[in-house]
């Protein structure tokens, strides 16, 4: 076993894990956060994109063990003060889901993206989104919900 | 699926990453982005005894220019290599090739050194290596050496890099003037390149000075096309061009695999050299597309 720290959602824990626990393992099953999904067996499909760092990362394909010492924050630490992060509210308003299983990972590249690109362009947002995957919306509100959040934080 | 169980080590330097690894023999590997490491230990394709996290060593990572060269740190990550303002001129191949691999989350962990180091055949970072004539450093407990690119890359998932050695980087001429691009052609979105063509070109009034292709997945390395390379001086037209392309025909029959025969991946490699030549040279009057 490996100690492990790390802050999750502001929150800092500490824990025992194996060399071989996923991220997304860790998040869901020892801090219990299952707002992060996992959807592929691939890394393929971003259900269980988080932001490590400041960066939107696949939490399948990183080791508990390699964040160590890093802020990782899940979709949970999106609202403040039971506020909803702009980019929740948009995905809420623009239809931008429908079975909500790829919503967390979607929303959490989007924030990733937005705090890069706070101004993107239709085809931007559809690029930046190119890791994700949805089986239900067809993307189309996915993407203007993204367009809608960044007008929405720009204003 | 979970990996099978392994030892994990976190290297606090070179010297620490380089002992790790002669402590834990032929079964220990490095560890840096994990994104060709870590999905094959979860399919139970790889199943490494110990993997010393390399992840964390600052001192090889980034983008510098040094005279004439770039060089870049092996654990830059394919998202910084996509945003490094040093890459000009041709050099800049290896920008426009980090930003085309995977999607944002995979180029926020993968790095350059692993993608370098898996010597995968379908990777694109390779190729471009080879048509930049770029130098592979490599640390081992004896100490620094450089190897060229085309020595590098020995077969499939295999590299002249020995057990215990450790990739600290790129050297990469800048060849300011030229112009390049990378074309690569996929089924789907997020597929692996079934064929990709990496062009470095010299264009200048009287058309082509000088050109360089590095081509991927057309064999268990990365490729260059001499006989392309050749036809291509002097040409200025889209004719030309063409004409010079065919001449990929002249390399070793390409592999077949289930998403492409032989015969497919040379007119594949055609098609896209001739993009990738008029994309280069930036000839508006060349551009098909
Ligand atoms: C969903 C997905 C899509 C992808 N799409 C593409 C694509 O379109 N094009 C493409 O080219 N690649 C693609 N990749 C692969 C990606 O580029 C990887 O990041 C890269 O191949 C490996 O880099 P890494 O840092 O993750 O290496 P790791 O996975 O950590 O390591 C890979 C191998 O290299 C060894 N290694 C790593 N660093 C070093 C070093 N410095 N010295 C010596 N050995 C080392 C490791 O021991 C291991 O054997 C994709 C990956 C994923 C998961
Ligand atoms: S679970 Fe599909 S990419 Fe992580
Ligand atoms: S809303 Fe169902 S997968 Fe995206």
């Amino acid at each position: 076993m490996k100690r492990v720290s790390m802050t999750v959602n502001g929150v800092r824990h500490e824990a025992d894990v194996e060399s071989r626990t996923l991220l997304v393992h860790f998040i869901r099953e020892q801090l219990e956060l299952t707002g992060t999904n996992v959807g592929c067996d691939t890394s393929s499909c971003g259900a269980c994109t988080i932001l490590m760092n400041g960066q939107s990362v696949k939490s399948c394909t990183v080791l508990a063990v390699q964040a160590d010492g890093a802020a990782v924050t899940t979709v949970e630490g999106l609202a403040s003060n039971g506020d909803w992060h702009p980019v929740q509210k948009a995905f809420h308003e623009n239809h931008g889901l429908q079975c909500g299983f790829c919503t967390p990972g979607m929303m959490m590249a989007a924030v990733g993206y937005l705090d890069e690109n706070p101004a993107p362009t239709e085809e931007e947002v559809r690029l930046a989104l190119e890791g994700n995957l949805c089986r239900c919306t067809g993307y189309h509100n996915i993407v203007k919900a993204v367009l809608a959040a960044a007008d929405d934080m720009g204003s | 699926m979970i990996p099978a169980s392994f030892d994990y080590e976190r290297a606090s330097s070179l010297d620490e990453a380089l002992s790790l690894l002669a402590q834990g023999g032929e079964d220990a590997r490095p560890l840096a982005g994990g994104h060709s490491l870590l999905p094959l230990m979860r399919l139970r394709l790889a199943r490494p005894s110990l993997l010393v996290d390399i992840g964390g060593l600052e001192e090889l990572r980034g983008v510098r220019s040094d005279g004439d060269s770039v060089v870049i740190g092996a654990l830059t990550t394919h998202h910084e290599v996509a945003g490094a303002s040093e890459l000009t001129g041709g050099s800049g191949l290896l920008a426009t090739v980090a930003e085309g691999i995977g999607d944002p989350q995979v180029r926020h962990r993968g790095t350059l050194g692993g993608s370098v180091a898996h010597a995968d055949p379908a990777s694109d970072l390779p190729a471009a290596l080879l048509a930049l004539d770029a130098e592979v450093t490599l640390a081992g407990r004896d100490g620094e050496r450089s190897v060229a690119a085309a020595d590098f890359f020995v077969g499939p998932f295999m590299s002249a890099a020995a057990d215990g050695e450790i990739v600290t980087g790129v050297r990469v001429p800048k060849r300011e003037g030229w112009g390049s691009a990378y074309r690569k052609f996929q089924r789907r979105a997020q597929d692996w390149a079934i064929v990709g063509v990496a062009a470095v070109v010299n264009w200048t009034e009287d058309g082509i000075a000088g050109a360089v292709i590095g081509l991927t997945n057309m064999g268990g390395t990365p490729l260059r096309a001499p006989g392309v390379e050749a036809a291509l001086a002097g040409a200025s037209e889209k004719a030309q061009i063409l004409a010079a392309a065919s001449k990929v025909s002249e390399l070793e029959t390409p592999p077949a695999d289930e998403n492409a025969s032989s015969e497919y991946r040379l007119h594949l490699a055609q098609v896209l050299i001739a993009r990738a030549v008029a994309e280069a040279a930036g000839c508006p009057g060349m551009q098909r597309d």
